[in-house]
Order: C-alpha cells, then sequence, then structure tokens
C-alpha cells in the first residue's frame, strides 16, 4: 500500500492539543509512527491552552468517568514517571448549594455518582465550611465535595506530553493546515496540507472545534460546534482555596461558572455563558469581568481584593447531548473520531489517549465496550448531560 | 534618621519638608503628602521592598511607573503598588516577601452595576501628544474625555527639567518641559468640553468596542467612544547583565521620576547605560541634583543621542565611553560596582578589557518602545483609533506635541467638523522635529580676535533654533525653512552687545561668548551653568573644558550671574588666555577621582541574568529553548512563564525579541505573542462595582 511519492506513517493525528498531544504520546510509546498536524505554530495553541485546569472524575455518565478516572491516574503520576511539573494538585472538586433546587440536583447526581463507586460526598453547611472557610456562610445549605479530582497546567501538561512524544519519535508538524483527505475504496490512503502530503490507514480527528470542518473532507457530517466561554486569572496569592467551587444556579448571562486555586497560587475562572454564544469568535468582550466578578464575590467575599491578570475567551467544542464523540467513522474506514470533547478535553486527555491507542491496535477491552455506546459517533443524539 | 531628600536643586522648587507620618514595619517614617509610597521609602533610605516569590531574590522600584509590579508593598493588609499609591497619614506598609495573604473578609460588600457611557472622542494619555489634541478639539468645543493613570497632566514633560530642543515657533522650543507641561494644561483647563480623569487607565479595548476603564483608580466603568485616539507613549527597553535586577537597577524614567517629581535622592554615585538622548540628559540631571555620574557606557560606537547633550555631560567630568558595554551589575541586596568591557563590532565582549567602578546605582536607558497594544486592538476590533506621539513612532516630546495637534485636527475632520485644510507645513515641522541627529561640521572660531564674539559650540544638525529666536539682533542665522541647519553667527566682533540670551537660553548650553574688549591676551569668557549657585563663588578656580571634554586649566571666577528675563540658567565669566579662550566649553562640575576604575575587575559569578522579572526567568533558559527550535513566543511563555507574571509582559518581550535576533532568528519565522487584557491587574471587587474605598476589612 506505501506510495513511494510520500512518507507514510502509522497513524496522523489531525491537532496537537488536549488530545491530539497524549494520544501521540501513547501511540508513539507503542511503537507506532505518528504525524500530528497542527495549523497553529505551536502545541496546544488552539483550545488546550484555553482552558482553565480542572480535572474530575465525577462526571454523570460511565464513558466520562473511566475515561477521567484513568486521566488523574496519568496526571497525578506524571511528574514521578517523567519528571515534568504539570502543576497536578489534588484539591477536590466543590458543587455548592444556596438554594433547595441545587441541593436537590445536586444530590440526586450524587445518587449516580456514587453507584458509579466515585468517591463524593454530601457536606453540611459546617463541613461544607471546613473544607471552603472562605465561602459564603450566608444561606449556605452545603455541598458535594469529591477530594481525588484536582488540577494541573493545560500550558505545562500539554506541552509535556508533546515534548514526551517528539522523544519517543512521534513527528509534529506546526502551521501545517489539512486541505484534504484522499480515501481510496472506502478506505484512510492519505492526506494532503498546505506543504505536502502524507500516507496513512489510520487517521485521528483531534481537531477540537475544527473537528467537524476536518470531518467534512471525508464527507463525514459530525455535529461538532464550538461554543465561546471566557475565562480569566488572577495575580499569585498565598494558598487559602484547596478545592475547585462549582456553583450551577443559572443568572442572567450565564448557567454556573467555577473558580480554584491554580498551585502557583493564582485564581482561574470561568463562566458557561447562557445563552451560548456559538461560533469561533474568541476575541475579549466587555460584559464578562463585571459579571463573574459579582457573582464570584457573592459567593466568596474574600475574592474581593485579589488583582485579576488576564482575561481571554475559548471554544468548547460542543456535541448536542453534551458527550464526547470517540470511535471508528461509519462510511470510512481508519477514519477515527476524537472530538467533541465539549471543554473537557483537558480532563478527558490522557484517557481518551490511551482508548484511541486501544482502537489502533485492536485491544478495546470489555470495560471500554461497555462505554463506547455512551460516545459512539452514530448515537442518538437527543439525550442531555445531567450536569455540564 | 536618614534623609535622602533634595533640598537644593538649581531648576526646582523645594517642596514642603515632610509631614505626616506612616509606618514602615510598625516603624514611623515621615512623608511629604502627596507624594508616592515609594518615593516616601527612598526619602527613608528605603529600597528593599520586598521578597520575591520564587528565588527570594531583594525587589524595589524599577520603572516608578506602575508597569512593572517590582514595587508590591503590603499597605494596610492589601499588596498595592507603591509607584502608584499616594501616602496617607498613619499607613501601614510592610514589604512583601512571597505571595500576599489575601484579607479575609466578613460580609459580601455593596456592589453596583457597572456604567456605561457614549463620547465622540477618548484620549488615553495626557502627555505632549493627548495635550495637544485635546486642546485642538476643546478649542472646537468637541466632547472629550481625556485619561491619564498619573495625578497631573504631562506624562513625561512633568519629569524634564531642561529647555527643550525643536522649534521656538511651533513647540515651545527654549522653555523647560516642566513649564510646557502647566501650559498646556492651563491652556486645556480652559476648554470646558474636554473632561480630564487623571489617576486614570484604559485597561481593555475589548471586541464589543467598548474601552475598560479604572476611573480615579477605584471605579470601573465602559466607554464607548467613536474616536479613540491613543497618545499612551512609550515604555523603557531593558537589557540583560548579570545583576540586572539587584535594587538600584533603574530605568531612567524611574530616576527622574524619584529625581524630579518627587525630590529624593535615589543615588550618590550612578552609572548610565545607553548613550541615547534619555541616558544622557538623565545624566545631566543626576549632575543638577548634585548626584555623581560614574560613567556612561554606549555600546555603539558613537552615541545615538545629540551631540550637545553629549559635550555637555563630558565637559562636566562625565567620561562616556563608546564601543562598550555592562557586564554585570554587582552586590549582594545593592549594587555596589559594575563591570564593563569593550564591546567588537558584533557587539559582543572582549574579553581582558573588562573594568570595574564603584556605584550604588545602575541607570539602564536602551531605548524605547511604542505602548501601542490599545491601538492594535482599536484597529482589530474596528474601531476608529488614530495614533500619536511615542505610542506611534518614538522621538522627541517636541514632535509629539505637533504630532498631537495633526491628530487633533484629523479627529475633528473625521468627525465632519470643517477644520479646512490641514496645513503641509505642520506635517512638515512634524517630520523634521521626528529626525535624528545629522551631520557634524566644524565648529566656527572667529578669524579676528577683537571685539566680541559668541562661539557657537553646536555643530551637529539637530531641529533646534531657540538660539537665532533670543538674539535681540538677529545675528545668529538658522534657516526658518529646516531648523536642523547649525547655528551661523552673522556678524563681526563689533555687532554683539554682550546680553548672554543667547548663552543662559540654549537647550544644549553650547554658546559661550568671548570678550577680547578689556583684555585682548586675558579675554573674558560667558558660560552657561544650571547647577545651584552656592558651589562656585566669585574667586573660585574652576576648571575649563573643552567641547570634547578636555580640561584647559583652572582660572578665576570673576562673576556668577543671572541675565534679565533669563529662566534660571545662570552665567560665569572667567578670563582665559587668548589662545583656548574661544575652546572653552564649560566647567568641570565633578572631581575626577569618582569616575577612576577599580584597581581590579570585579567577577559575577551568579547566573542571574534576567529576562523576565516578575517570573525571575534567566536569558540562559530562554536562549537553550530557541536552540532546541522553538519560534513562537507563545511557546517560550507556557515552558518558562515568561511574559505571564503581574507585569504583563512590558518588560521581557523586547528582550526575548531581541535574543531571538542574537541567535540568529529572523523576525519572520517568529510568532508574536498574544496580548490580552488586562493592561495591568485590578482588584476583583473593582469589577463588581466596589467602591475600594467603602469596603471593611476584618481580621
Amino acid at each position: 500500500m506505501t506510495d513511494l511519492n510520500y512518507p507514510h506513517y502509522d497513524v496522523i493525528i489531525i491537532g496537537a492539543g488536549s488530545i491530539g498531544a497524549p494520544t501521540a504520546f501513547f501511540l508513539a510509546k507503542a511503537g507506532f509512527k505518528v504525524l500530528v498536524i497542527d495549523k497553529f505554530p505551536s502545541v496546544g495553541q488552539g483550545s488546550s491552552k484555553r482552558a482553565i485546569g480542572g480535572i474530575r472524575a465525577t462526571h454523570s455518565d460511565p464513558a466520562k468517568i473511566r475515561l477521567c478516572l484513568r486521566s488523574i491516574e496519568i496526571f497525578s503520576s506524571w511528574k514521578e514517571n517523567y519528571g515534568d511539573d504539570i502543576d497536578w494538585f489534588k484539591g477536590g472538586y466543590t458543587f455548592v448549594a444556596f438554594r433547595d433546587q441545587e441541593e436537590k440536583t445536586l444530590k440526586e447526581l450524587l445518587r449516580k455518582q456514587k453507584e458509579f463507586g466515585l468517591n463524593i460526598d454530601w457536606l453540611d453547611k459546617e463541613a461544607f465550611l471546613e473544607i471552603v472557610p472562605d465561602v459564603n456562610p450566608d444561606g449556605l445549605l452545603g455541598g458535594t465535595f469529591s477530594p481525588d479530582d484536582g488540577s494541573a497546567s493545560p500550558l505545562l501538561a500539554t506541552h509535556s506530553f508533546y515534548r514526551q512524544a517528539v522523544n519517543l519519535g512521534a513527528e509534529f508538524h506546526f502551521n501545517e493546515s489539512v486541505e484534504e483527505i484522499i480515501i481510496s475504496s472506502g478506505k484512510i490512503k492519505a492526506i494532503k496540507t498546505n506543504h505536502a502530503t502524507y500516507g496513512s490507514d489510520f487517521l485521528i480527528n483531534a481537531a477540537g472545534p475544527w473537528a467537524k470542518n476536518v470531518a467534512k473532507l471525508a464527507d463525514i457530517d459530525l455535529p461538532v460546534h464550538p461554543d465561546s466561554h471566557e475565562a480569566a486569572i488572577t495575580e499569585s496569592v498565598a494558598h487559602f482555596l484547596d478545592p475547585m467551587v462549582v456553583d450551577i444556579r443559572p443568572q442572567p448571562g450565564s448557567s454556573n461558572f467555577y473558580f480554584y486555586q491554580h498551585s502557583t497560587g493564582q485564581i482561574i475562572f470561568c463562566i458557561t455563558p447562557k445563552p451560548n454564544i456559538w461560533g469561533f469568535d474568541v476575541e475579549e468582550t466587555s460584559s464578562f469581568l463585571p459579571m463573574v466578578a459579582k457573582r464570584m464575590i457573592e459567593v466568596m467575599p474574600r475574592l474581593q481584593n485579589i488583582r485579576v491578570r488576564r482575561t481571554w475567551r475559548g471554544l468548547y467544542p460542543m456535541t448536542p447531548d453534551g458527550f464526547p464523540i470517540i470511535g471508528w467513522a461509519k462510511n470510512v474506514e481508519g477514519f477515527l473520531h476524537a472530538a467533541g470533547t465539549c471543554g473537557q478535553g483537558f480532563m478527558l486527555g490522557p484517557g481518551m489517549g490511551e482508548l484511541l491507542l486501544r482502537f489502533v491496535n485492536n485491544s478495546l477491552t470489555a470495560q471500554d465496550h461497555e462505554i463506547l455506546p455512551f460516545v459512539a459517533p452514530d448515537r442518538d443524539f437527543s439525550g442531555q448531560e445531567l450536569l455540564k | 534618621m536618614a534623609d535622602f531628600r533634595i533640598k537644593k536643586h538649581p531648576i526646582l522648587q523645594i517642596p514642603p519638608a515632610a509631614d505626616i507620618v506612616f509606618y514602615w514595619q510598625e516603624s514611623p517614617l515621615t512623608a511629604t503628602k502627596g507624594e508616592t509610597i515609594s518615593s516616601a521609602l527612598f526619602a527613608n533610605g528605603i529600597r528593599v521592598f520586598g521578597h520575591h516569590h520564587k528565588d527570594q531574590s531583594p525587589q524595589g522600584i524599577f520603572c516608578a511607573n506602575g508597569q512593572c509590579s517590582q514595587c508590591m508593598v503590603m499597605v494596610n493588609g492589601i499588596p498595592k503598588k507603591a509607584c502608584m499609591e499616594e501616602v496617607t497619614e498613619g499607613m501601614q506598609v510592610e514589604p512583601l516577601d512571597g505571595y500576599p495573604v489575601l484579607p479575609k473578609i466578613g460580609e459580601i460588600p455593596g456592589m453596583r452595576n457597572i456604567s456605561e457611557l457614549t463620547i465622540p472622542v477618548l484620549i488615553i494619555g495626557g502627555g505632549p501628544a493627548g495635550l495637544s489634541a485635546s486642546l485642538e478639539l476643546g478649542k472646537l468645543g468637541v466632547d472629550v474625555i481625556l485619561l491619564d493613570d498619573k495625578h497631573r497632566l504631562g506624562g513625561k514633560l512633568v519629569l524634564q527639567t531642561h529647555r527643550f530642543f525643536g522649534s521656538t515657533k511651533a513647540v515651545f522650543a527654549g522653555t523647560r518641559g516642566i513649564d510646557i507641561a502647566t501650559k498646556l494644561e492651563d491652556e486645556l483647563h480652559g476648554h470646558s468640553s474636554v473632561d480630564i480623569w487623571l489617576n486614570s487607565t484604559a485597561l481593555a479595548v475589548y471586541s464589543d468596542k467598548k474601552v475598560g476603564v479604572l476611573k480615579n483608580g477605584d471605579t470601573y466603568l465602559l466607554i464607548k467612544p467613536d474616536i479613540l485616539l491613543v497618545s499612551s507613549g512609550a515604555r523603557e527597553k531593558f537589557i540583560t547583565f548579570q545583576g540586572n535586577t539587584l535594587p538600584g537597577v533603574y530605568g531612567a524614567g524611574a530616576f527622574q521620576t524619584l529625581v524630579n517629581r518627587d525630590l529624593v535622592r535615589p543615588a550618590e554615585k550612578l552609572f548610565i547605560i545607553g548613550g541615547g538622548n534619555v541616558g544622557l540628559i538623565t545624566g545631566y540631571h543626576a549632575l543638577q541634583a548634585g548626584i555623581g555620574v560614574v560613567g556612561l557606557v554606549e555600546a555603539l560606537p558613537e552615541c545615538g543621542g545629540y551631540k550637545v547633550h553629549k559635550d555637555k555631560l563630558m565637559r562636566m567630568g562625565v567620561p562616556i565611553m563608546t564601543s562598550h558595554t555592562i557586564v554585570s551589575a554587582n552586590g549582594k541586596d545593592k549594587v555596589e560596582s559594575v563591570t564593563i568591557s569593550a564591546v567588537d563590532e558584533n557587539f559582543k565582549p572582549i574579553a581582558g578589557t573588562e573594568q570595574s567602578f564603584e556605584c550604588d546605582s545602575v541607570l539602564v536607558a536602551v531605548g524605547l518602545d511604542p505602548v501601542n497594544e490599545f491601538y492594535k486592538k482599536g484597529i482589530e476590533y474596528g474601531i476608529k483609533t488614530f495614533v500619536g506621539g511615542d505610542a506611534e513612532e518614538i522621538a522627541e516630546a517636541s514632535a509629539a506635541i505637533i504630532a498631537g495637534k495633526i491628530r487633533g485636527l484629523e479627529i475633528a475632520r473625521e468627525l465632519g467638523i470643517d477644520v479646512g485644510e490641514i496645513p503641509a507645513s505642520l506635517y512638515k515641522t512634524s517630520e523634521i522635529l521626528k529626525s535624528k541627529p545629522g551631520t557634524n561640521k566644524n565648529i566656527q572660531y572667529p578669524e579676528i580676535e577683537e571685539g566680541v564674539f559668541p562661539i557657537i559650540h553646536c555643530t551637529q544638525e539637530i531641529p533646534c533654533d531657540p538660539c537665532s529666536a533670543l538674539c535681540p539682533h538677529g545675528l545668529i542665522f538658522i534657516d526658518r525653512k529646516d531648523i536642523r541647519s547649525t547655528p551661523v553667527f552673522l556678524g563681526d566682533g563689533f555687532c554683539c552687545e554682550v546680553c548672554e540670551q543667547c548663552v543662559a537660553g540654549c537647550p544644549g548650553l553650547a554658546i559661550t561668548l568671548v570678550d577680547y574688549r578689556n583684555n585682548k591676551n586675558m579675554p573674558t569668557v560667558s558660560i552657561p551653568y544650571e547647577f545651584n549657585r552656592d558651589p562656585i563663588q566669585q574667586k573660585d578656580l574652576v576648571t575649563a573644558m573643552d567641547t570634547e571634554g578636555e580640561p584647559l586649566g583652572d582660572f578665576e571666577v570673576l562673576s556668577v550671574h543671572s541675565i534679565p528675563e533669563s529662566d534660571r540658567t545662570l552665567v560665569i565669566h572667567v578670563q582665559a588666555p587668548r589662545e583656548i579662550a574661544s575652546r572653552i566649553a564649560g566647567i568641570r562640575m565633578q572631581e575626577s577621582q569618582i569616575t577612576h576604575p577599580m584597581d581590579h575587575y570585579v567577577q559575577h559569578l551568579d547566573d542571574d541574568m534576567i529576562v523576565c522579572r516578575c517570573e525571575r526567568v534567566k536569558a540562559g533558559e530562554i536562549r537553550s529553548l530557541i536552540r532546541q527550535g522553538i519560534r513562537d513566543f507563545n511557546e517560550i511563555k507556557t515552558v518558562t512563564r515568561a511574559g505571564m507574571g503581574s507585569c504583563g509582559a512590558k518588560t521581557c518581550t523586547s528582550i526575548i525579541k531581541r535574543i531571538f535576533r542574537e541567535e540568529g532568528i529572523p523576525d519572520e519565522e517568529v510568532t508574536d505573542q498574544t496580548k490580552r487584557p488586562l493592561f495591568m491587574e485590578v482588584p476583583l471587587g473593582i469589577f463588581a462595582g466596589l467602591n475600594e474605598n467603602e469596603e471593611k476589612v476584618d481580621d
């Protein structure tokens, strides 16, 4: 099958981001000859660097739970195994409740999460204040706490996956865009970029918000639509906050918001806009800071004096039901979807990377087969995730 | 108690004595009402404000301009920039060692919605360009909001104690910068359509065409302008050398701020890096404030600044070493000496040429970069955006005044106001004022030594004309059409009536008079003098110097006098032999001992060449990444955190770009970093509409 006119790779990955970088690492580690193509000038410059770094396994469906549990194992042992500090901090996640309806929602969810064996519990007001002493006690009912979740630096982690992958022989081509996917007899044969043609039997679409455009080159309609979220980071202050704090109360302009203190001492925060802001625009708006500042100070008055350093927007590659799309394309042999991570690409990345390796080397486990229907490309997309 | 206030100054008025008490680490110190915390601390001899969280390196003043975040202190329990915050009675100031502890707050504070307003013209920056533009628009009755982050208008004009170069007709040449600021400011107050917001900083230009503004330091609001003018000036470039972040290493602007605005004495012995106008002028300012200048190095074979500035410094006794660079600033918690060396044609230090000098401060004046991020964002987001002054192109303040005037008229025209044709002569003047120094000519000495002759030691083509305007008989000629031509004396020995206006009024202090009338063999020489009156008295011996700083002999002072209508410049008479009288350009102002190198050179062994001050990233780390093939500035940020610290990449950007160039990487191969708001760090509460002054702090 090898065409002598262009170089051939075992696997080509489109996108060197939160998914593409760890996937390249695991494939290279397993001995595959990997090429990663990215249109940006260096690793993680699309959406990965815009992620805030929260990592949790406490989702509400088995697929994301299992993938993220594995991600946490990889993130938390990364420095020990590979020597690179990626700012992993096991601070846990809290979802706080100030009203009956949020308490009810969270407790319903909790039942399900406990069924999956997750380490998560309901804390009443006093217990919650012990974990998050600075939360506003006024009207506080309590909240869930999952101590095994945490955070890491998307910048450092994605870069480390990349560097380790390169050390194992993976090739990364930056400033290069895929323009054509060559399919022969229903099978992936090669890709053509603005620079060259590269042959491969396997193509992984890890193009994040741009995954739909990549799939279209193979005549596949992938329901991934980017949605813009705004985030910000503060100065560093002495450590005072362990877990991520998530407030799921909808308010005008935002359906929820969350913040945590990174291991550098900085508070990083983000909102989920409501209504969604569809499209590729990532330019900063004037509305974000006033909206989020008010919400944050209401939940934690102590935050009023922390100085905001920088603000930015990033894209959530959304799917209609809020679950990622992972699996073989139906009509194109060798085309592997790894897309639609709905803003959770960073925490899913390492777990997904290993799963994608098992797709490629045909070693999917029974456990994998349990979760794959939830993320299957040909699933019914009309369901909705309980808590995004 | 240590007192580092300047008690006498030849140009500046001494402010009232320190009258309030504040506390540093619980010890009472005195301060002058209205001064910044940093100046109050410096006046009390405190120059280390804290220690960096990463390597415990001492932190202090670097920019004194609210930009670099090196001067953070804890004020009543909250971290603040010492250089921007005014000291108040009873204030408790503590060093910031490592990360600050966020104060506990018990209750939710009062918050309000952020207000939004629209305005025809928003001007960011009230320096020479912004002031002039505001004036033009004010004359036409256009509604303008003029923002400035300082407590008074004028930008860097308020630091300039020297007489300005440029055109007398167009831009107040011959007037001191500080006085130009006052003139423009006073005139602006007469135009009610211009709303002046002091202590107000633009934080971001957003994609929805609104500009986020921190008003009066405590209130956030959004302004939607029809037209935006960015006249936000420049920021200083910085360079890497060992020990480059030791307290005592300053930007020139910081030094001028401390000395000329706040009248504190940050140094006794100063060493200057950079022979552009900024470095040369600041050296002169230091001498005027009674601070010794040990020397000045310039990496190029010639100083880039005006020759008259260079000459002035040399004849006052400051050695200027071209084709030399700084190797290290040495010392533990403060600068104790500096090591320099000669450089080869590639600007690499030549081993074996090292010399060290004792000094307590190093002034870095290696050029300026435009502060143009708001301009770029304005254009990107489709706002009608104009730019003027240093934000557009680095040049003299005189050029910025004309540029502001032009932008004001252009903006008025854009708003549909009939301003007629904007005169082509304005654009031409603007170009002339922006021009770099031209060719150097030979000095003209009188052919027949009799009567009185002015000696014009100004031989380089620069845009400047006060001398020709000052001569009551019009005897000094400068081509009106192009004031860059050098001045020529048109008379013979019997035309000049010795009014000495040209001597006292030349901004370069580059005109002397030689009067042969009383004694042909021992003529009287009139020399300009801009120092305190007391050190030189009648009958004292002074060392006369030629233009290049060579001593010509010691001569007795006949008189020190002021002349009518001269602004603070004095004239000294000495009597000197005919053979050398016309070569005398000035008198030595500091003893040569201070400029002598140490008998051994101080080797600096620490690897502490810092590129990013905020995150303490070293040059070696950046270099090694570039050698590994990294070409994306953002990837350098990712790996090292350089550029992600509190200053917002304001200091390291130019250094990293320079390292790329030094490594032989062409600019077009390098991806520039992504620039994001905010322009400076602002407390979260401000964005929630919380007024800082009303909050309650528990604990």
